[in-house]
């Protein structure tokens, strides 16, 4: 059977057709300019996230206003599951604990770690690690100390991705280099450049995940970079091959690449390590080669300034926190040109409200643009189902019909028809002819069915809460109950010692059948009862194993105590029926 | 009529009924725990278990709502409640009885002034409020379900309805959140 699937999927993989589209890539603007380094800002601003809106994201600051640190020391650590710890990119000292953000509602602070450099360039790193003699849980353990996140976009702790891998067992680990992005080139550079450091990094994650294999997918607009690696992946550990896609917006989505690269073809609910995959961007795995290697943190990251706004564009390595006008003004911006600056690729990217603001982990690129070349787009008109998003969706999704769905508050249908497979490329936007911005609709949509979904979550909670209690009510009840029958009994026997010599009650015969019956009823009720406890445990056991969330943990948890509740209000009533029974 | 024909009759019969006794022996033996109407309706409801319906729970109104009454008796749940009870049951859709609020709230107690009589204890349908007998007591407001009830059984009001924020903030160290950490971090 498996063999047969494999084949439906392979023979369904070639004949579907590959969506995407393909915009101007503009990358000439700086693809052959090297990687320069800025001069230090005076100050960064590391943003940190408190919790409120995303818990699992939280990082605490545990340093103080007035402190010293080197660059590398760390000065925020994670508190959320999905949040990792945040090291000085600079060093100086703690001026302040937030941000004052004029883009956002209000101008309200927000929480970050503000160092006012001293230009004296002190650092503080990890001692390095011999990775090929480390245990993979060593390197994996350095990787999340270090504090990487995934560069190409996402930003996902790029220590909970490799140890996914290791745990599920994965057999190839593929290096995304795609860079489909228009504009971007900062992982081509990074490749060129710097191939040793990728590859080292690439096979110190083989080492730590077990993958026997290395495929490294970048697309043909970059020849050097991919002739680069091709001189030295024999000096791999393992298997190694290097794949030319053709160029084409967005080869460099994850499951698309892996169905491109390998032709395994991921269901909606599988994850890349699911089907033995672990994909990883150039610049991450630099990074992750600094961290073991060399030991250090997380401080800086490789991107692309472009946009005709700026005098010299090109690839830049920033420190983190880095205000986004420092690095403009130092690219040349021409303020009067400018009339809009975008955070990552025109595709995907934001478009950024203040200057001011810093650049982050994820921050991949920033493009000054003029107004005539990325133009606002003109304003939406309605969809008038031509189906030209159809073949341009990557995902094989029919944007119009989920754009129909999402516009008719029919959310649960879009979801239906495929919604949470759509990675919000943009490249239905790209080809509408009404111009609507479907991508974003698409996002509002999933976030809308998140929220319903878990409302829904909690009112199931609350509904085992409820039950909980009612159930420990009925206990209580019944055990007063059997107290009081117990106390009854007593006092009829003291009565009945007195009267001994008189006549036996006649209707003592009819109360004994009618109570035998009682007790039958109640003694199916408390065996009925003892195997939804029993189940209720079994179930717990097995989410306990799973690892599921505290949340499904909890909410079982109160599922057994009323499970408990009943067993044991079931024993009571049978206990008290049985004393009945045997009054004479 | 030939035999032949009669016998053709009575094997069709008996094979009518061999599949018919099969088909239903399949059903009730893969049976999987298929939800009863009532169920069906207490899965649309809110859970607040307010008992602004004039039932003690939701689960109680659901009860009521299978034997005929009206859907349109819950304030929490509001007209989204009302549209889909009308389309689970094909009945008409009827306007709210009562004022409309499904803002999502949360009680807050002010413990300064909190006396520790337990009474908003006893009160609250899901066991959320924490507390003892002359000590302070607290609410949950993750586990809160904003179903006012505490409210009217406080001697000294001092509990307050909140909105409720729109994730719940987990901060380590409390009830359920030391777990959270343990388990996601479990597997280092």
């Amino acid at each position: 059977m498996a063999v047969l699937e494999r084949l439906w999927r392979s023979l369904a993989a070639g004949t579907r057709p590959a969506g995407g589209v393909l915009p101007p890539t503009r990358k000439s603007q700086t693809r052959d300019l090297g990687i320069r380094t800025p001069p230090l800002p005076a100050r960064v601003t590391l943003l940190l996230e408190d919790g409120r809106d995303q818990p699992w994201r939280e990082v605490q600051p545990i340093v103080k206003p007035g402190q010293y640190v080197r660059a590398g020391e760390r000065v925020a650590r994670a508190v959320g599951h999905l949040a990792l710890p945040v090291h000085a990119s600079i060093s100086g000292h703690v001026s302040a604990l937030f941000m004052h953000d004029e883009a956002d509602a209000g101008g309200q602070h927000r929480p970050a770690v503000v160092i006012d450099a001293d230009g004296a360039s002190q650092h503080h790193w990890l001692p390095p690690l011999d990775w090929q003699g480390a245990a993979p849980g060593e390197i994996i353990q350095r990787i999340a100390d270090a504090g990487i996140a995934g560069m190409g976009g996402g930003g996902f702790p790029a220590h909970l991705k490799v140890r996914a891998a290791r745990q599920a067992g994965i057999d190839t680990l593929v290096v995304n280099a795609a860079e489909c992005e228009p504009y971007l080139s900062a992982d081509d550079q990074t490749l060129r450049q710097h191939t040793d450091r990728v590859l080292l990094g690439a096979a110190m994650v083989a080492h730590a995940t077990g993958a026997s294999s290395i495929v490294i997918g970048i697309e043909d607009d970059k020849p050097e970079a991919a002739s680069a690696v091709r001189a030295r992946l024999g000096e791999l550990p393992c298997p190694a091959r290097l794949e030319v896609i053709p160029t084409r917006y967005p080869s460099g989505g994850e499951r698309q690449l892996i169905e491109r690269l390998l032709g395994r073809r991921l269901a909606s609910d599988q994850l890349p390590v699911d089907a033995g995959v672990l994909c990883h961007n150039p610049g991450t795995l630099a990074a992750i080669h600094d961290a073991v290697a060399l030991g250090k943190p997380m401080i800086e990251r490789t991107l692309t300034l472009a946009g005709r706004a700026l005098a010299r564009p090109g690839n830049i390595t920033a420190r983190l926190g880095t205000a986004i006008e420092h690095l403009l003004q130092d690219a040349g911006l021409d303020r009067a040109r400018l009339s809009r600056v975008i955070e990552g690729g025109p595709m995907m990217g934001q478009a950024i409200g203040s200057l001011d603001q810093p650049i982050t982990q994820t921050t991949n690129g920033l493009i000054a643009a003029d107004a005539a070349e990325l133009p606002t787009p003109p304003p939406a008109r309605p969809c008038i189902r031509c189906g030209d998003c159809q073949p341009a969706c990557p995902a094989g999704l029919a944007p119009q019909q989920l754009w129909w769905h999402a516009q008719a508050g029919e959310d649960h249908k879009a979801e239906a028809n495929g919604l949470f497979d759509c990675i919000e490329c943009g490249a239905c936007d790209y080809v509408c002819p009404s111009h609507l911005p479907l991508a974003n609709g698409f996002g509002e949509a999933k976030q809308r069915l998140r929220t319903a979904r878990a409302e829904s979550d909690r009112a199931d909670q609350a509904r085992h809460r409820f039950e909980a209690r009612q159930a420990r009510e009925q206990r209580e009840a019944a055990e007063r109950e059997a107290r009081r029958q117990a106390r009854r009994q007593a006092a009829t026997q003291r009565g009945q010692q007195r009267n001994a010599s008189s006549a036996k009650d006649s209707s003592a015969d009819a109360k004994g059948t009618a109570s035998v019956v009682d007790v039958r009823g109640l003694r199916i009720a408390q065996a009925a009862a003892k195997a939804a406890a029993r189940k209720a445990e079994k179930a717990l056991e097995r989410a306990a194993q799973q690892q599921q969330s505290a949340d499904v943990l909890a909410d079982l948890e109160t599922q057994l105590d009323t499970a408990r509740q009943h067993l044991d209000a079931a024993d009571a009533r049978l206990k008290a029926a049985r004393q009945e029974e045997t009054r004479p | 009529m030939s035999l032949t024909s009669l016998v053709g009759v009575v094997l069709m019969v008996a094979l009518i009924g061999v599949c018919g006794g099969l088909l239903g022996w399949l059903n009730r033996r893969f049976k999987d725990g298929e939800d009863g109407l009532v169920e069906q309706i207490d899965a649309l409801l809110p859970q607040t278990q307010c008992g602004q319906c004039g039932y003690p729970g939701c689960r109680p109104y659901a009860e009521a709502v299978e034997q005929g009454e009206a859907i349109n008796r819950c304030p929490p749940g509001g007209e989204a409640t009302i549209l889909e009870l009308a389309e689970l049951l094909g009945r008409e859709p009827l306007a709210l009885d009562g004022d409309a609020d499904d803002t999502p709230r949360v009680a807050f107690i002010r413990e300064d002034e909190c006396i520790g009589c337990t009474k908003c204890i006893q009160a609250c349908p899901v066991d959320a409020i924490l507390g003892a007998s002359k000590m302070m007591h607290t609410v949950i407001a993750h586990e809160c379900t904003g179903c006012d009830l505490c409210i009217a059984p406080c001697p000294v009001d001092c509990i307050d309805m909140l909105p409720r924020e729109p994730q719940p903030r987990w901060t380590a160290g409390i009830i359920a959140s030391d777990r959270t950490t343990e388990t996601l971090h479990g597997s280092t």
